[in-house]
């Protein structure tokens, strides 16, 4: 017999018993790490949040009534959600095609795109905003193309889509990508060899499969959306009441040094996002629903 | 249908040649297994039929119709997957009528006739009640012939199949196999299995297709195979053996080992190797032999480890009397290779077996 099988019927119990201790969890270190994990997601994310929710009231509920009663904020949030929703969803079909290349196909320079994609993750926001600006401006070189169509994207809601598209682009394509790397390819093939067009192969197999990754990439693109602030300031010609997002109200208020009503519209803001989030979350477990894993077989 | 390959060579990218100048022929109504160990080809050949995995060279041919250029979609034939690829978000009954929901609204039956159409698949693969099950609910076995329902429900006369038993346990296997077998002959289709177990290819299909580095070794029934194999890979390949190595000098076959009795034969003279199975090779007493010990038994079977000083072989033969004193090793029925070939044509035949392989193809009812 090995040491331990001797001691442990012996120790165990007596531990147990002569301590009164409850028995250990099966993770070692577990109530530790939930510890320190709890310590500092309350510090990094509740605390701001309380401190957020709280900062409003604290000169009387006169700022958040006088912010309620603001047609420019609802104008702003109006915007802000709008623009968000259009540009996530104008970004699903690019994502998921750009994903299905990057995952099925042997593209040359592949590897580059890869790369590309993480580009608007990783540039200041205020860079993409002036890049943007200076290509959909009506001298730039999409711009001046567009406006004798007749269409001025800069300035106006159409740039703020413009603008929310190429930041949330990444979160789609990251977010299908490894599921469709997951996906056997066999099942296109199975789908082509029993009749089935390449659309009908995209509507009917991938589509369906994907779309709990789907909705999870639609719901960070839509959040990136609802908070950018850098990329789409340059490029919506901030008009109140028209192309001015909420991101950017709570800035004027800071800047008019009324931080009640700066944190009242962020509250707003909080809310409002917290309950389309949560609505996207409750979206993607339906569509999961069906889509355990295949396991072995 | 009848399939028909003709110098199909199929080279990746790195230059590996994966198909090596392929030919074979598929009489409508057969039942043909590739086999060969891992890497041998013979899903990328099955592949190359569906049109899955495009050729470098060679032509495919599907009853008579060339099959250059013609996309999977429109070549109708039935394919099941090693992992049975069905929609997971798709019902049974969806998942079988899948073939037929794609179809543009001209071609496509009445939702009626569809539902009919799964119904019957559904009893043709004694699942009649699982039509509204998820495939996630179902067991390897169940998963396999829906897969199966699902490729015949379009009405392809071709079927393909890579490895469908792969993932199923014994018990399981053996039932599904002889299952498949009666749905091919029922169906009369022509059907082209992909296994690298042997025994499964000698049970379920009429004929085997050795496949070895992306070429076809050889090409006959189980008992040309096993009483002519065409390389010492097809015989090793197809069960158990025991290789003598030695030399043919005037009509006679030398061992290299002792305590193996010399036997005559019509080889030319050289180096030749004898391979045999152990359970046909016979003990005799003599008093120069060596010994020979029980090393174990399998039912009427026993085994037997005999000495040959250096080295040890392993026979077997029905129980009998533990041999006493000491024996020699008669290898008659060895069949004889020179340097990869068999050394005599047609070297020993069981008497019901003298065809050659292609004659040995049982023409369909």
């Amino acid at each position: 017999m090995t040491p331990s099988a001797t001691l442990s019927p012996t120790r165990e119990p007596s531990t147990l018993h002569a301590k009164g201790r409850r028995a250990r969890d099966p993770l070692p270190g577990f109530r530790l790490a939930l510890g320190a994990t709890l310590l500092w997601l309350g510090l990094t994310v509740v605390l701001p949040l309380t401190a957020l929710a709280v900062r409003p009231w604290q000169e009387g509920a006169s700022a958040m009534l006088a912010a309620l009663n603001d047609g420019r904020m609802f104008a702003a949030l109006r915007v802000s959600f709008q623009s968000a929703v259009l540009a996530a969803i104008l970004d699903l079909p690019l994502g998921l095609i750009l994903a299905w290349a990057l995952v099925r196909t042997r593209l040359p320079g592949r590897r580059m795109i890869d790369a590309l994609i993480d580009l608007p993750f990783a540039i200041p926001t205020a860079v993409t905003g002036i890049t943007l600006a200076t290509l959909y401006s009506p001298q730039g070189w999409l711009g001046a193309p567009l406006s004798r169509l007749g269409i001025s994207v800069a300035y106006s809601v159409t740039g703020i889509v413009a603008a929310l598209m190429f930041v949330g682009l990444p979160f789609i394509v990251r977010s299908v990508e490894p599921v469709l790397r997951d996906l056997p390819p066999e099942l296109e093939e199975a789908a082509t060899l029993l009749g089935a067009r390449p659309w009908q192969i995209v509507a009917r197999v991938l589509t369906p499969a994907l779309l709990p990754a789907l909705i999870s990439g639609f719901g960070l693109a839509f959040a990136r959306g609802i908070g950018e602030y850098g990329s789409v300031i340059f490029i919506a010609g901030n008009q109140p009441f028209r192309s001015e997002i909420a991101p950017l109200l709570v800035v004027v208020r800071l800047q008019e040094f009324d931080y009640a009503g700066a944190t009242s519209i962020a509250f707003i803001l909080l809310v409002a996002s917290s309950a389309c989030l949560a609505a996207v979350a409750m979206l993607r477990r339906r569509a999961a629903r069906g889509l355990v894993a295949e396991g072995a077989a | 249908m009848s399939v028909l390959i003709e110098n199909l060579t199929r080279q990746v990218a790195g230059g590996k040649v994966v198909l090596d100048n392929v030919s074979l022929h598929v009489p409508d109504g057969a039942f043909v297994a590739l086999v060969g160990p891992s890497g041998a080809g013979k899903t990328t050949l099955l592949r190359a039929i569906a049109g899955l995995d495009p050729a470098s060279s060679g032509h495919v041919e599907i009853d008579g119709r060339a099959m250059e250029g013609l996309p999977p979609r429109e070549r109708n034939v039935g394919f099941v997957f090693q992992n049975y690829a069905l929609f997971r978000h798709l019902t049974v009954a969806r998942n079988i009528s899948f073939g037929l929901d794609v179809r543009p609204r001209a071609s496509r039956p009445s939702r009626a006739e569809i539902d009919a159409k799964v119904a019957e698949l559904l009893t043709l693969i004694q699942l009649p009640d699982l039509g509204a099950a998820y495939p996630q609910r179902l067991s390897g076995g169940q998963r396999q012939r829906v897969a199966l329902a699902r490729a015949l429900a379009t009405g392809p006369r071709l079927l393909l199949l890579d490895e469908p038993f792969g993932a199923l346990d014994p018990m399981v296997r053996r039932a599904v196999r002889t299952w498949l077998r009666d749905l091919h002959d029922q169906l009369g289709l022509t059907t082209i299995l992909v296994t690298h177990d042997q025994e499964e290819a000698l049970d379920v299909a009429d004929r085997l297709v050795v496949m070895q580095d992306g070429r076809i070794v050889q090409d006959a029934d189980g008992e040309t195979l096993d009483a002519t194999p065409a390389t010492p890979f097809v015989m090793e390949f197809l069960g158990e053996t025991l290789r003598f190595p030695g030399v043919v000098s005037n009509g006679l076959f030398v061992p290299a080992d002792t305590h193996v009795a010399p036997f005559s034969t019509t080889a030319v003279d050289g180096s030749t190797e004898a391979l045999i199975r152990p359970h046909e090779a016979v003990l005799r007493p003599d008093a120069s032999g060596g010994t020979a010990k029980r090393v174990g038994r399998r039912g009427p079977l026993e085994r037997l480890a005999v000495d040959l000083d250096t080295r040890t072989v392993e026979i077997e033969r029905p129980v009998s009397a533990p041999p006493s004193g000491l024996v020699v090793l008669e290898i008659a029925q060895a069949r004889l290779f020179q340097n990869g070939k068999p050394a005599v044509e047609n070297a020993r035949l069981p008497i019901d077996a003298v065809t050659t392989s292609s004659d040995a193809i049982p023409e369909p009812v």
